[in-house]
């Protein structure tokens, strides 16, 4: 076991670590600031003005003072946008893994401590899902969605269904961890001691073998983050995303890729170098995480 | 009426697709009040397949296919998962071998002391905590109230075997059930745990079944002796006449084996050859390929237990046994 000491005290002694968790910690600040940091808001159709479009960042000829990063095609601010789509990113990026955890973490669980058929017929589930490819489940699942519905609904849930179709494509990634964990640790005799004790299923599995199987959960939920929100900006850039009148981090992408040629490359490169700083910030991190974690990778000092 | 008695029970896993070979194979088992019982036995005998069964928590695929249990009246084996669970861990107690293991590691022990008083009481966490702290204290583990923030891994093997104690007593058990209490302890450790386990046995007037491989320990605390071999009871009967007299030729070279027993310098006594698997049984009396004293007859036959032992060819001389 980590102490909270130790925790730290490792942390502060990892540049890469310490890096990683400012430029993480200054991408969520800003996210969740949004209305006071942004000078604009981008969804409100009434601060926008169609003269404003194309402009170049404000140190360059053409630019604007009020827009330092220039605009896109619809007059909106690229640096607001930003600021507004990290947040949007990051909410799904989140979301997703929660319902990813939720599922994978009960089922993975309830497979590991149970075995027999149960285990099986999950585990068969978890590698027929693992055969598809998550960005295909979503763009068939989206592409009916968008089709079923029209334009107005889709803008209005489509953050919901992104969490959702991200969340539940990836619950294997989360079950195998943890059914492995629990095969681990369900034959220790602590868990027969529990037992002894007279305790119910239910309580040994989420009171006693859970604890003992989180590290691994934790170590792939930060990875799983970075890589819910590069499937959310892939399928954005496919245009299965967001709406363009609320955009992530992707749509923005996408939305500035059309004007790339016709040398409004502001529109998509911004958005992009915040894209893989978040997903690069999230993935050290996770690596730091897991050794940092693992018992056969630490130091004799803490 | 007993306590506990448990009637030709047998316990069998299965064995490719329609085999199932027999980890008990028919144990009788009688406890009274508070009396004291030690089942010894090598490795792999069924000793602690008995503890569990007795709890019916035969892990799958393992099954109690013949047999009864039944504790005070109740039939253990008959009962659903929810009646047996007001039993278990709450007027059985069960004391495992290992301390550094069977502590959850990472729930403080107050925790886990709190969790076991509430599964079976309707009791605020206040008055648990304050009945945890008693039990702690009882056990002779110092400044108790602040150990019940502490994690196993901070305290050392003979501590936390205490607070394994404690968490067995918390509920006011009738029977403890020890696994093999001080086999993962230090030697000097040892003893002092098994002397607290006799006073609280004692004092409580709780029964214990002792199950250890540690004849010294079992003459020390029990008095009553079940020797199993192979998934059966091949002697019982008083502690102190089977350790005086024993009749079985398996009790005998386990008496004979004990370092104490031994003249100084000489070579330590070995019973020749190892248990069969349980898979691979000898037809007839399975110890009859390490025993002395076999006959045709052996390895024709089981023979049945009467007067508490189950050999056709018992030794009756005290003197055949010393030297």
């Amino acid at each position: 076991m980590i102490t909270w000491q130790g925790f730290l005290k490792r942390f502060l002694s990892d540049p890469v670590a310490i890096g990683a968790g400012i430029v993480l910690l200054i991408l969520i600040v800003m996210a969740i600031f949004a209305p006071f940091i942004a000078p604009q808001n981008p969804y409100d159709l009434l601060q926008l003005n169609i003269m404003d479009s194309d402009m170049p960042p404000s140190w360059r000829d053409g630019g604007d003072e009020r827009f330092w990063l220039g605009t896109d095609a619809q007059g909106r601010g690229v640096f607001s946008t930003i600021v507004y789509g990290t947040g949007i990113s990051l909410l799904i990026g989140i979301g997703a893994v929660i319902v990813q955890g939720v599922l994978g973490v009960t089922l993975g669980l309830w497979a590991g401590y149970k075995g027999g058929w149960i285990d099986s017929f999950l585990m068969r589930m978890a590698d027929i899902q693992m055969s598809l490819s998550t960005l295909m489940i979503a763009i068939i699942a989206l592409a009916l969605f968008k089709a079923a519905f029209d334009a107005n609904i889709y803008a209005d849930y489509a953050i919901f269904m992104l969490i959702l179709i991200i969340g539940v494509a990836e619950w294997p990634k989360f079950a195998r961890t943890v059914r492995s964990s629990v095969l681990g640790e369900k034959n220790k005799e602590y868990v027969d001691a529990a037992r002894v004790i007279g305790l119910p299923a239910r309580k040994v599995m989420w009171g006693h073998i859970l604890p003992n199987t989180l590290t691994p959960v934790l170590v792939i939920s930060t990875i799983q983050v970075a890589e819910a929100i590069m499937t959310e900006a892939a399928l954005s850039f496919l245009g299965l995303g967001m709406p363009t009148d609320k955009p992530s981090l992707g749509s923005l992408i996408r939305s500035g890729f059309e004007f790339i040629f016709s040398g409004s490359w502001w529109i998509t490169l911004y958005p992009a170098i915040v894209l893989v700083t978040l997903v690069l910030a999230l993935n050290l991190l996770g690596d730091w995480l897991r050794d940092v974690l693992n018992p056969k990778l630490r130091r004799g000092d803490d | 009426m007993p306590l506990l008695e448990v009637k030709d029970l047998h316990v069998a896993f299965p064995k490719g697709k329609k085999g199932e070979v027999e980890a008990l194979r028919g144990v009788d088992l009688v406890l009274e009040k508070g009396q004291r019982l030690g089942v010894v036995g090598e490795s792999g005998a069924g000793k602690s397949m008995l503890a569990f069964a007795i709890l019916n928590l035969i892990a799958e695929p393992g099954r109690v296919t013949q047999g009864s249990v039944t504790f005070d009246g109740n039939d253990l084996l008959g009962m659903s998962e929810r009646q047996i669970r007001r039993i278990r861990g709450n007027r059985i107690s069960m004391i495992f071998q290992d301390p550094m293991v069977t502590l959850n590691p990472v729930l403080s022990i107050g925790k886990q002391m709190i969790e076991t008083l509430k599964a079976h009481r309707s009791i605020s966490t206040r008055e648990a905590h304050r009945l945890s702290v008693e039990k702690l204290n009882l056990v002779a583990i110092p400044s108790a109230e602040s150990r019940m923030d502490a994690y196993p891994h901070e305290l050392s093997g003979g501590l936390r075997q205490r607070v394994v104690i404690a968490i067995a007593l918390l509920t006011d058990p009738e029977l403890i059930i020890a696994d093999e209490p001080t086999t993962a302890l230090d030697v000097t450790i040892q003893a002092e745990i098994m002397s607290l386990i006799l006073r609280l046995c004692r004092e409580n007037d709780v029964a214990l079944i002792l199950i250890t491989h540690d004849l010294g320990v079992v003459a020390e605390v029990t008095e009553r002796i079940m020797i199993m071999y192979a998934g059966k009871c091949v002697e019982t009967g008083r502690t102190r006449d089977i350790i005086d007299a024993p009749k079985h030729p398996y009790a005998v070279g386990l008496l004979k084996a004990l370092p104490q027993n031994s003249a100084k310098g000489a070579k330590l006594y070995q019973i020749p050859g190892s248990m069969p698997p349980i898979t691979n049984l000898p037809t007839g009396c399975p110890y009859h390929p390490r025993c002395e004293r076999s006959t045709d007859e052996c390895r024709a036959s089981m023979p049945p237990l009467t007067q508490g032992v189950a050999c056709f060819h018992p030794m009756h001389e005290q003197a055949e046994t010393a030297q």
